[in-house]
């Protein structure tokens, strides 16, 4: 299958966003994903919802991209979430221990109707 | 165009503020040169300023605010605006073109422009004609990269269907080694090879050449093709094949352009070959003796009508091996100007190695003589046979290329009691790694491991590989990454092969998401923690070259679903 070319769509209100993650999570998506990090924080959105449900593939590089938009959020106190990844990517989260720091949902649903995590200080 | 558009606004509304600085109701324009200009109008259809109307050269020169009504020109724009009702015209030059106007009406109260309405129109001028010419560059630039992304986009599509017409799988033929290589000079290339299966049992072998290269050679390439598969299992013999193909693409063939061609039957018990010649190299064969070519000539296909195309014979003893090739191998040159060359091929064939190896042996050969960042000047293909006799070795599957990868080779052997499910050599390009990691898992998909583990596979495959790229090629296109797929035992094997052109890779610092959160960490770096943790078990291995990393997946309990993930 050829690689698929990133795009991010940004949703939602100041209480919170949503950011649909479309097509391949490496480097190549990381001026799409800094755009949609910036549009959320326009938003000034206390939470971020991102959904992988259109994502089948992401590497060490989009690892590290989600790993950067987790430390822009806590710097920001702002909760990042994550909803949509296939089983293969919720294990890979738990390993590098991403799902220590974001609340993983199976979809935009249940990921926007979960209340908000207060945060203070950057810290969880 | 924002600063146009407010303009527009301003000029829809029919109505401005009364102050000095405030006034104008007529409507804004803007001329782009040197196309003519459309101008958007209140009161009538747009007015075009054509750039050889003498009003377009006087708004280039003038200094400032242009009255309509004392303007004295020859010039039928000029007529039009007034009948428009225009009365000032404020022209907008950025470094002295002509890129927009400003078009004001009467004043609202009657009065004249003041000299302070005047001089204001000017500043504005000044400060809006740079910021608009900006603007255009941008829109300008953006057009350009739609384009190219497109033209980019329709390039992979058709470098994917290109490969559709190279051999899915070389053939499996007890006591022959067959290795390929197919590389393009471009994203499609006019080059191609072929094995095709004859009704008797024979193998037919093709290698080609299309004059030139790119688009125009590839659709050469796939008709050629296509006719030789046609008609080879047909007509036979190849002097008879090329004849046929000859006048079938004769009057198809565009001008100053014809195709080059080698076509030798196989009998692969006796190891008998017959061949014929259509302009192409010479192939080298090795034998005890040395290295000799088997001759052969004949016109280029789709030049004249009418050729004969001497049939050879040959018989290949045990041990022997055999090499067709196009000439950008030989063709190719370092940066000092010289030449690979044929002898240099021809010593290199005298190297007593596995047809499967000899192709790898070439190609760094060829990688050490033109040096890094070579710019590959033209197609190259290898198609290399050794008779084994005796020995055997089922030589596997090469699964369709599904990306941008333009190589497909076979690299080293299977190992004894082991099988080889996959050999392929990927262009050192960021990207590839996705090609990598859905090629081994098309490989492995007949062994029924559990999707999961597959899934990790993947994962850590596109990692190696990824590494292999970006580390061991330096995301140079021309150093290639080999991959390779064998069941050994109980365990699947994947090695991926590096050049190595920055050392072996180091033992990485183990990545600790907390300090990369508090940027004491850089957010990159979880590729070999993946890697371990996809699968079994990895081992790194330098080499001349380079370095293998080679990942294994225990195959005892691959149905398991369940099974463990190893920390």
């Amino acid at each position: 299958m050829p690689a698929i070319p990133f795009k991010a769509e940004v949703h939602g209100t100041p209480e919170l966003a949503t950011i649909e993650l479309h097509g391949d999570v490496n480097a190549a998506a990381e001026a799409a994903l800094a755009a949609a990090y910036r549009e959320v924080a326009a938003l000034g959105a206390s939470a971020i919802v991102l959904d992988f449900s259109d994502t089948a593939y992401i590497n060490s590089t989009g690892i590290a991209l989600i790993v950067r938009l987790l430390a822009d959020g806590r710097k920001d106190r702002r909760e990042v979430r994550a909803c949509g990844l296939s089983p293969h990517y919720v294990e890979i989260f738990q390993i590098t221990r991403l799902s220590d720091y974001m609340r993983i949902f199976d979809d935009q649903a249940s990921a926007t109707a979960a209340g908000v995590v207060v945060t203070a200080g950057g810290e969880r | 165009m924002a600063f146009i558009d407010a303009i527009k606004r301003t000029v829809g509304r029919g109505a401005t503020p009364d102050a000095p600085d405030r006034g104008a109701s007529a409507p804004a324009m803007s001329v782009h040169a040197p196309a003519p200009a459309a101008i958007p109008t209140a009161t009538g259809p747009a007015i075009e300023i054509a750039p050889n109307d003498s009003l377009f050269a006087y708004l280039q020169s003038a200094s400032g605010v242009v009255d309509a009504e004392r303007l004295e020109l020859d010039s039928p724009a000029l007529g039009e605006l007034r009948a428009a009702g225009i009365r000032l015209v404020v022209p907008l030059v950025a470094q002295g073109e002509l890129i927009g106007a400003l078009y004001l009406g009467p004043r609202l109260s009657d009065q004249d422009y003041s000299t302070d309405d005047r001089r204001l129109l000017t500043t504005l001028a000044a400060q809006a004609a740079p910021a608009i010419r900006v603007a255009q560059l941008v829109r300008e630039q953006a057009v350009e990269i739609q384009a190219r992304e497109r033209l980019e986009q329709e390039m992979r599509v058709a470098t994917l269907i290109q490969q559709q017409f190279l051999p899915r799988e070389l053939p499996q033929l007890p006591d022959w080694q067959v290795a390929a290589y197919y590389g393009p000079a471009r994203a499609v290339g006019g080059d191609f090879y072929d094995f095709i299966a004859l009704p008797d049992g024979r193998i037919g072998i093709v290698v080609g050449d299309v004059t030139d290269k790119g688009v125009p050679a590839a659709l050469i390439m796939a008709r050629t093709q296509s006719v030789l598969r046609g008609e080879a299992p047909r007509v036979g013999s190849p002097a008879a094949v090329l004849e046929r193909a000859n006048e079938i693409l004769l009057p198809e063939m565009p001008a100053r352009m014809f195709v080059t061609c080698l076509y030798m039957v196989l009998e692969p018990e006796t190891g008998k070959v017959v061949y014929a010649n259509a302009g192409h190299n010479l192939p080298y064969v090795r034998t005890a003796g040395g290295v000799i070519e088997l001759r052969a000539t004949g016109m280029p296909l789709g030049l004249l009508p009418g050729m004969d195309y001497p049939e050879h014979e040959a018989v290949l003893a045990p041990g022997e091996s055999v090499l067709l090739y196009s000439d950008g191998l030989v063709e190719a040159h370092d940066r000092a100007g010289d030449m690979f060359g044929f002898p240099r091929l021809r010593e290199l064939m005298a190297t007593e190695l596995p047809s499967t190896e000899l192709l790898d042996h070439l190609l760094d050969e060829l990688h050490g003589f033109v040096g890094k960042g070579w710019d590959q000047e033209d197609d190259i293909t290898l198609v290399a046979l050794q008779r084994t006799g005796g020995f055997g070795m089922t030589v596997g599957e090469v699964p369709a290329q599904t990306a941008s990868a333009t190589s497909v080779a076979t690299s080293p052997a299977a190992r004894p009691g082991g099988r080889v499910l996959l050999r392929a050599s990927l262009p050192g390009e960021q990207g590839n790694e996705r090609v990598a990691m859905d090629q081994v898992a098309a490989a492995v998909a007949e062994l029924g491991i559990a999707p999961d583990r597959v899934e990790r596979l993947k994962t850590a495959v596109s990692e190696a590989a990824m590494n292999a790229i970006e580390y061991g090629s330096q995301n140079d296109p021309t150093i290639p990454v080999d991959i390779a797929v064998d069941v050994e035992g109980d365990d699947l094997v994947v090695r991926i092969t590096d050049r190595g052109l920055s050392g072996p890779i180091g033992s990485a610092e183990e990545p600790d998401l907390e300090k990369k959160l508090a940027g004491d960490q850089k957010p990159r770096g979880w590729g070999l923690f993946l890697i371990k943790h996809m699968v079994d078990a990895m081992e790194v291995t330098p080499h001349g070259t380079g370095q293998t990393v080679a990942l294994t997946l225990h195959l005892e309990g691959a149905g398991d679903a369940s099974h463990p993930v190893q920390g």
